[in-house]
């Protein structure tokens, strides 16, 4: 589904990500971890388009297609869908009226019909029950005065009515409370099916026993230094990052 | 260039989408102004001689008056002798309903998507469209004249309702307010008048549509709203122009007269021609617009959408006589490529406990200048008086600009008054979240610039907002930098 094959990308001045190589088939969960300012966001931009971060070397192909060639709203047409770490607030505007706008202009790329406002609403108050998100919160303006939890279980409320084919999840566990933890993550495994596939950048285990990934990869310093199943998380929050960092200045 | 300034220079390159003409004959003065023209134009209204005089000497007053200069708009001098004062559509008969209207005139309305036929029965709005300065048709007119509501052309107010007119015209600004409001006293052609007698709810909202149609045309006309003891009247008035290289003069007065405990809401959405994207051509919009709260516990409430006009100059204004009465003034400014606002409004506090409240809305993109210019005035008698002023400005790119020009001037220390401004930017970081859920760049600027607006928008009837809502966005898709 996703080939990344050797991705070097910069903001500015300064390299960011120095060859980054990862495969996701359909189905699969992986799991991105690493030290602050490791690159895991800026590798999460990259694939969903921001144009700030130029790319300097490398492909990405998703489903076939060249995703740096296309426009950012294609790649989320494509089925690209990205849980921002910090979800901006746009004053004024409903998540509700906002999600409405993405879902039809998707629908219309795709060449399906557009949803009149009481369909829209049907599969919406669908997509509510997943992430236990209460209507109270859709009709404010979108993340404006959430709290920090609030935001994340947003973004998780706007995966479900998208239902992308790749997700990338940025950080969705940091600000969730123990219960909202569980209920996040089992509305994320709800979501997961044969053809699509998630990709979660955490710092912490706690996500992981929920949404259980089938590798684990670590970045560091713009590389993915060390993949591994599972266990290699447990192995992580039990000893730190600094062995693996040992390891790479060895190399 | 980034795609951001791409985009922005498509759609800041937007066609104006009204900017055709209809071909119907004219009738007209000669350019030029003097006394002889208002005499013409008096004559050819049939008026009665204390009108004509009344316009002599408002001449009078012109001609002794000076441009103001303190707006923050720049513009070439405007010759007045180069402007045709009367044009009218040419019809042959004076039409007494719809049925002898011109078919043209109603096509002309119709292209702009205000139906003067029977289908407005549907949308339940009554509507004066005047063209050129004439008034061609009010719509529903019976309907509310059961009710004792009058709603006509002025031009035939004047021959009908002549005490009123007489009685309250100019009463609420004055013939020498202003340079502008004198030179339309001289020779306002024509415009609506509206009457709503004690006690009554006017069920329908009622509406002008100004069209702007002959070359070289000013176009003066006047509204005259009264609104009698406890009755209440939401207003609906939409303007457009063709587009022309020349810029046009438009300088309207709205008088608003509103006795114990009536309600008027004036709703505007402004679409006249803007110019072209070099910034020839347009409308120079010169407006004098002013409510009198004059009885207790009245309440007069402006709300308006500006996106069109080269130049805007334009304060509605309320005066707080009667106790407890209370202003609100709800405005979105756009502009864009050339365009100049200057608007804002005047909030007189006379009586006691009267309130106003201020929410100011500027938008500027390309190399627009957009100023908020608002005087909140307590005066001596006005005990326990309230102002809350908000003014916020959203910039779009960085060649154009933002301007607060707040006055304040309070004589009762009683007074409460509240102020806040803030200037903000379209975030990239707002844009990339859209375009991340599959929002194409055009849509998300709409839908921002949607919210922002949002408390204003919120404020005119379903059928104008949704209406606002599609000319901000065309005004302003991709304006971002
Ligand atoms: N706009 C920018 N200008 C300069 N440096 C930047 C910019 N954006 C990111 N960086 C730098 O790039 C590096 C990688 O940042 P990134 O956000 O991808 O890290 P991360 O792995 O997601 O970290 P965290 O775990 O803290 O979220 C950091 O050193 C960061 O400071
Ligand atoms: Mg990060």
């Amino acid at each position: 589904m996703l080939t990344i094959k050797n991705l070097q990308a910069k903001i500015g001045e300064k390299q960011i990500l120095n060859g980054i190589n990862l495969e996701v088939k359909p189905g699969e969960v992986h799991a991105i971890m690493g030290p602050n300012g490791s690159g895991k966001s800026t590798l999460a931009s990259v694939l969903a388009g921001r144009e700030e971060y130029e790319v300097t070397g490398g492909e990405v192909s998703f489903e076939g297609k060249d995703l740096l060639e296309m426009a950012p709203e294609d790649r989320a047409r494509e089925g690209v869908f990205l849980a921002f770490q910090y979800p901006v607030e746009i004053p004024g505007v409903s998540t509700i009226n906002f999600m409405k706008t993405a879902v039809n202009q998707i629908r219309e790329y795709r060449g399906q019909p557009t949803l009149d406002a009481v369909s829209f609403l049907g599969v919406m108050k669908e997509k509510m029950k997943l992430v236990e998100i209460d209507q109270a919160l859709l009709n404010r303006a979108l993340n404006e005065g959430f709290s920090g939890g609030e935001k994340k279980r947003n973004e998780i409320f706007q995966m479900a009515m998208l239902e992308p084919k790749l997700a990338v999840l940025d950080e969705t566990d940091s600000g969730l409370d123990i219960d909202a933890l569980k209920i996040v993550s089992n509305g994320v495994n709800k979501l997961r099916n044969k053809s699509n596939a998630v990709i979660v950048v955490t710092h912490y285990q706690r996500l992981l026993d929920y949404i259980v990934p089938d590798f684990v990869h670590v970045l560091y310093k713009g590389k993915i230094v060390k993949s591994g199943t599972k266990e290699l998380a447990l192995e992580l929050e039990a000893k730190g990052y600094d062995w693996i960092k040992e390891e790479v200045s060895v190399l | 260039m980034s795609k951001d300034n791409q985009v922005l220079e498509e759609l800041t390159s937007k066609e104006y989408e009204h900017g055709w003409t209809t071909d119907i004959e004219t009738d007209s003065a000669p350019k030029g102004l003097n006394e002889d023209i208002i005499r013409f134009i008096s004559a050819k209204k049939n008026e009665p001689a204390w009108l004509l005089e009344w316009r002599l000497k408002a001449y009078q007053q012109w001609t002794k008056m000076k441009e103001p200069t303190w707006a923050n708009v720049k513009f070439p001098e405007i010759n007045y002798q180069d402007v045709i004062y009367y044009s009218a559509p040419k019809q042959k008969v004076t039409p007494k309903n719809l049925e002898d209207v011109d078919p043209e005139l109603i096509k002309t309305f119709e292209k702009l998507g205000i139906s003067l036929t029977e289908q407005k029965r549907l949308t339940g709005i009554a509507v004066d469209a005047v063209i050129d300065s004439v008034s061609v048709a009010t719509t529903f007119k019976e309907t509310l004249g059961e009710l004792g509501i009058i709603f006509c052309s002025f031009s035939e107010a004047v021959q009908k309702h002549p005490d009123l007119v007489k009685k309250y015209m100019g009463s609420v600004v004055p013939v020498n307010d202003n340079y502008f409001s004198a030179l339309n006293s001289a020779v306002f052609t024509d415009g609506s008048f509206c009457y709503i007698p004690k006690g009554v709810r006017c069920p329908m909202e009622l509406s002008t549509y100004f069209r702007i149609n002959a070359a070289n045309t000013g176009q003066f006309e006047r509204t005259l709203i009264i609104a009698d003891e406890g009755s209440y009247v939401s207003y609906l008035e939409g303007c457009t122009a063709p587009q022309r290289d020349e810029n046009q003069l438009h300088a309207a007065v709205v008088e608003i007269y509103a006795m114990k405990d009536a309600q008027v809401k004036y709703s505007t959405v402004q679409n006249w021609y803007p110019g072209d994207k070099e910034g020839k051509g347009g409308i120079y919009n010169f407006v004098t617009k002013r409510g009198l709260c004059y009885g207790d516990s009245s309440k007069i409430s402006w709300t308006q959408v500006e996106t069109g006009s080269a130049i805007t100059w334009k304060y509605p204004s309320c005066i707080l006589r009667g106790d407890n009465s209370m202003g609100e003034f709800y405005s979105v400014a756009v502009t864009n490529n050339y365009q100049q606002a200057d608007t804002g409004t005047k909030m007189i506090h006379i009586g006691k406990n009267t309130k106003s409240r201020i929410v100011s809305k500027g938008i500027s993109a390309g190399h627009s200048q957009n100023s908020y210019r608002g005087q909140v005035h307590i005066m001596k008698r006005a005990e326990g008086a309230r102002n809350f002023s908000q003014c916020d400005s959203l910039l779009m790119g960085d060649k154009c600009g933002a301007h607060t020009f707040p006055y304040i001037d309070v004589e009762n220390s009683t007074a409460r008054i509240e102020h806040e401004a803030t200037t903000s930017k379209i975030g990239e970081d707002q844009i990339f979240y859209c375009l991340q859920r599959g929002i194409d760049e055009e849509s998300a600027v709409a839908l921002i610039v949607n919210g922002y607006a949002k408390e204003v928008l919120n404020q005119l009837p379903m059928e104008f907002a949704v209406e606002a809502q599609k000319l901000l966005a065309l005004t302003l898709e991709g304006s971002v930098g």
